[in-house]
């Protein structure tokens, strides 16, 4: 007998459409000690597995087959009152971002003591002492201080190690861990992952882990099973089904991530489910105002870049504090050419990015475009056009309440490059280019997927043909598959219209495959900038080669 | 921290000097305090005479100088109209209002938030819908109709509650309050109701959207995933989440309460400060409406500043650093 056990679970959330069935007939055990990856693209419907089996399904979701049992006994179908009595007792959840799973008003005391205080029979300060024991366990620091603090004294990784330690308050026998790691750097990733696995080994806690990255999954897990929408497709010992993955979609997607130990021209397509979408360089290409390489000027030179922001205001300008977030950071860009800049978050890699969009301004050292000045000029307009910026996350740099064709639309009418019918031609062509139709210049972002809306993104950083992108994480927040496409997309882009790139990334298996030269930025210093081969081949700073072992190495497949 | 309480209390007083200037315009410019004081049987000497008495032929900056003073000390002249100090009339009048506005302040405040978390919490239960819809009720009718509606209903057609006046009122010192008789009681139950109705509706609304908001959140869902109660998830963690905004619009309520009770007292004939301005807005009794003016605009600025100091204390975040 399993300690959890799935069995034809199939979960549905009514719409107006009918029924739209999240989960579809999953079956998956979990044994005690053991580490159960459940992997799958955003909407396969791991997650919804998850707070299934927490009784949490959001209305009006509801199960309406299959079931899950715990040590033998079904769990689904319990009340309302005997599933609470059971959540955080035996099961326990770790949610993916620790700076929204703490309430910001309570100190992590309060929320510790309160959840044993709900499972356990002891007095305050028994409940206390334990908190301290508890965080003692998830290596906190001076659990006696810390403990009375409040969640924003705390760093992400920090906070993290807390969610876990309020999901161990009564000890349970199953952890479900949805994307546990996916908002930390991979340091603090490691050593998160490397928590859990102890855990699981010391405690026999039978986790499941939920999350996208094959990284992890490869790194940390016994067990996976592989998900794609709503249903399971295979699953095995995680060395098997990554060595010899027998379906068809497991293979693509396994082709499809980044490999951190060779370079590779293109990215392979997740090509299962028969949804590639071409990207067309070609017609793209022929309209474009091209620049031709001058080898011998460079695109960018970047000396002795400072930024620093005010840490404490104070009356007196002589107690101000100032905190430097970018320490005389000096690099090049070569025409033509992929600059990446790879680091933690904290590390200032953003800031420069902004700098040198002129959102932000500078506190010292000079930037030069094409031989010129770009600090300390009034009128940027011009070399505003020749820059564009693709930001992150697609869902918050699309403004909700504008239709698609006046974002794209928005920067050439802005530059008064073009307007009326002459505008509205090159925004259909850029929504075909980048593999939409023109249909979609009248619909809305909320009505596009995560991937297509960064290639809304890439259209719009397109439609006044600079010279120049910043990429600051473009695809950070996107599944594996789409990943491949955008960066397909951007490698295309370089290639074909002689654009310049600054790619910012943490990701350092996309940093190699996307990048010609990189910088590692290390609490706004500059520590190692070279050739992206030599670089990833022969680590020369010490916080580079720290970075680079901590990469999941993808064994075994 | 420290540094925070001071900048804010400094902005104050800059704005306390701002509206003390605006208030002080209006002796020199509303018409001529001489005109007002001596009737039409007057001789120039009367008027030269006055004139020097009350230091009218001083510079502006001296005078504003001594209206401030005199401001700072509680002193605020003479009424035009009824020759009396101004502040022994504001003392006088005060209490009743202050009174209204702290028990309707009281009911719009507890059954707001009482109300807003019902209806967030059991959003699709038929009750939290009739409630929703009659609050629609008291956002959109004028306090004078509510008053008017509440005493032809109450008064005149049960006569359960009186429809005007304080009823007995005790003294003690100076204040007198209408909270130790029963007449007190029952005279204050319909005015109270129809000061507060809007802005418990208001406060309603506000709590009910701010909380659906705040039971999105991932700290309630985990919350809910470690197998905390209900009870605490909704009011433990939900609710203190959601007093920040909830603050920064009742503070400035409290405010308009206190400032513009005069429809409600008006309709009530309730013996408060409302009716003094009213009346003295009437008359043209300049340093009543001078000291009302400053005495709303002291009451604002205070209220303001302790709803600053309220976010520090609910969220540790404003602690340090950021101020």
């Amino acid at each position: 007998m399993s300690l959890l056990e799935i069995d034809e679970l199939t979960v549905e959330f009514p719409t107006r459409q009918g029924a739209f069935v999240a989960v579809d007939g999953a079956s998956l055990s979990v044994e005690a000690g053991q580490i159960h990856g459940l992997v799958g693209e955003s909407g396969a419907g791991k997650s919804t597995i998850g707070v299934a089996i927490m009784g949490l399904l959001e209305k009006p979701g509801h199960i309406t087959g299959g079931t899950i049992s715990l040590k033998g006994e079904h769990i689904s179908g319990l009340n309302t009152a005997a599933m609470q009595a059971l959540r955080g007792k035996q099961i326990s959840m770790i949610f993916q971002d620790p700076l929204t799973s703490l309430n910001p008003l309570l100190t992590i005391g309060d929320q510790l003591t309160e959840t044993i205080r709900a499972h356990l029979n002891l007095t305050q300060d028994e409940a206390n002492q334990r908190a301290i024991e508890l965080l003692e366990l998830v290596r906190i620091p001076d659990p006696k201080t810390r403990i009375t603090q409040y969640p924003h004294q705390f760093s992400g990784g920090m906070r993290q190690r807390i969610v876990i330690a309020l999901a161990l308050c009564s000890e349970p026998d199953v952890i479900i861990a949805d994307e546990p790691t996916t908002a930390l750097d991979v340091s603090v990733q490691a050593q998160v992952l490397a928590l859990i696995k102890e855990l699981a080994r010391e405690k026999q806690v039978g986790v499941i882990l939920i999350t996208h990255d094959m990284g992890v999954i490869a790194d940390t897990t016994d067990v996976m099973t592989v998900m794609y929408q709503g249903k399971v497709v295979e699953n095995g010992l995680t060395s098997q089904v990554l060595g010899q993955p027998k379906h068809a979609y497991t293979q693509s997607l396994i082709a499809a991530v980044p490999r951190p130990n060779e370079r590779m021209h293109r990215f392979p397509l997740v090509s299962y489910g028969g949804r590639t979408q071409d990207f067309q360089i070609d017609d793209l290409a022929r309209n474009w105002n091209k620049t031709e390489i001058d080898a011998n000027q460079p695109l960018f030179e970047v000396s002795k870049l400072t930024k620093r922001f005010l840490k404490k205001s104070a009356l007196l300008p002589s107690s101000q504090e100032y905190s430097t977030a970018v320490d005389e950071v000096s690099f090049n860009i070569q025409q033509g050419e992929v600059f990446g800049i790879v680091g933690e978050s904290g590390s200032g890699k953003s800031t420069i990015a902004r700098m040198i969009a002129g959102l932000y301004g500078v506190d010292g050292g000079s930037i030069l475009f094409d031989g010129k000045p770009v600090t300390g000029v009034k009128d940027l307009s011009d070399y505003r056009r020749q820059i564009q910026m693709i930001f992150q996350d697609p869902y918050s740099s699309l403004n909700p309440r504008m239709r698609i064709d006046a974002i794209i639309g928005e920067p050439a009418k802005h530059h008064k490059l073009l307007s009326g019918k002459a505008l509205q031609k090159r925004v259909d062509e850029l929504l075909e280019q980048v593999g939409l139709t023109a249909a979609a210049g009248k619909k809305y972002p909320h009505e596009f997927s995560g991937g297509q809306r960064q290639r809304i993104s890439i259209a719009r950083a397109l439609a006044t043909q600079p010279r120049f992108l910043i990429c600051d994480e473009p695809t950070s927040a996107l599944d594996v598959s789409i990943q491949a496409q955008i960066l397909n997309i951007l490698k295309d882009l370089q290639e074909h219209l002689n654009l310049t790139m600054l790619f910012i990334s943490h990701d350092l298996p996309v940093i190699r495959q996307m990048c010609d030269r990189v910088g590692v930025m290390q609490g706004g210093i500059m520590v190692e900038q070279r050739e992206t081969e030599a670089l990833f081949t022969n680590p020369q700073h010490a916080y580079t080669q720290e970075l680079l072992s901590f990469m999941p190495q993808l064994k075994g497949i | 921290m420290f540094n925070y309480i001071l900048k804010r209390v400094a902005q104050s007083g800059l704005v306390l000097l701002v509206v003390g200037l605006v208030a002080f315009s209006m002796f020199r410019f509303v018409g001529d305090p001489i005109d007002n004081m001596l009737g039409q049987e007057r001789t120039v000497e009367d008027v030269e005479r006055l004139r020097t008495e009350l230091g009218l032929d001083l510079p502006f900056i001296v005078q504003y100088g001594r209206f401030l003073g005199d401001a700072v000390q509680g002193n605020f002249g003479v009424s035009y109209r009824q020759g009396r100090p101004v502040s022994d009339i504001i003392i006088e009048r005060a209490p009743a209002t202050l009174e209204l506005a702290v028990v309707s302040a009281f009911l719009a405040i507890s059954i707001g938030i009482i109300l807003g978390v019902f209806t967030a919490i059991r959003r699709d239960g038929w009750l939290a819908s009739v409630i929703m819809t009659t609050s629609l009720i008291g956002v959109s009718l004028p306090t004078f109709l509510i008053g008017i509606v509440l005493i032809y209903i109450f008064s005149v057609d049960l006569g359960w509650l009186p429809s005007f006046g304080r009823g007995e009122v005790v003294q003690v010192g100076f204040w007198s309050t209408g909270f130790l008789t029963k007449s007190g009681w029952l005279a204050l139950i319909l005015p109270a109701i129809t000061l507060g109705l809007y802005q418990m509706t208001l406060i309603m609304r506000l709590v009910r959207s701010e909380m659906l908001e705040v039971l999105r959140q991932d700290y309630v869902r985990f919350a809910r995933a470690r197998g905390l109660s209900e009870r605490v998830v909704h009011f433990r963690h939900a609710l203190k989440n959601t007093l920040v905004p909830v603050i920064t619009v009742t503070g400035l309520q409290l405010g308009s309460i206190i400032a513009f009770a005069i429809i409600t007292e008006s309709v009530f004939q309730w013996p408060g400060l409302g009716l003094l301005f009213i009346n003295a807005i009437q008359f043209v009794d300049i340093p009543v409406m001078a000291a009302y003016l400053m005495l709303i605009s002291v009451m604002f600025v205070t209220i303001n500043l302790v709803v600053d100091l309220l976010y520090v204390f609910i969220d540790p975040r404003l602690r340090e650093g950021g101020l």
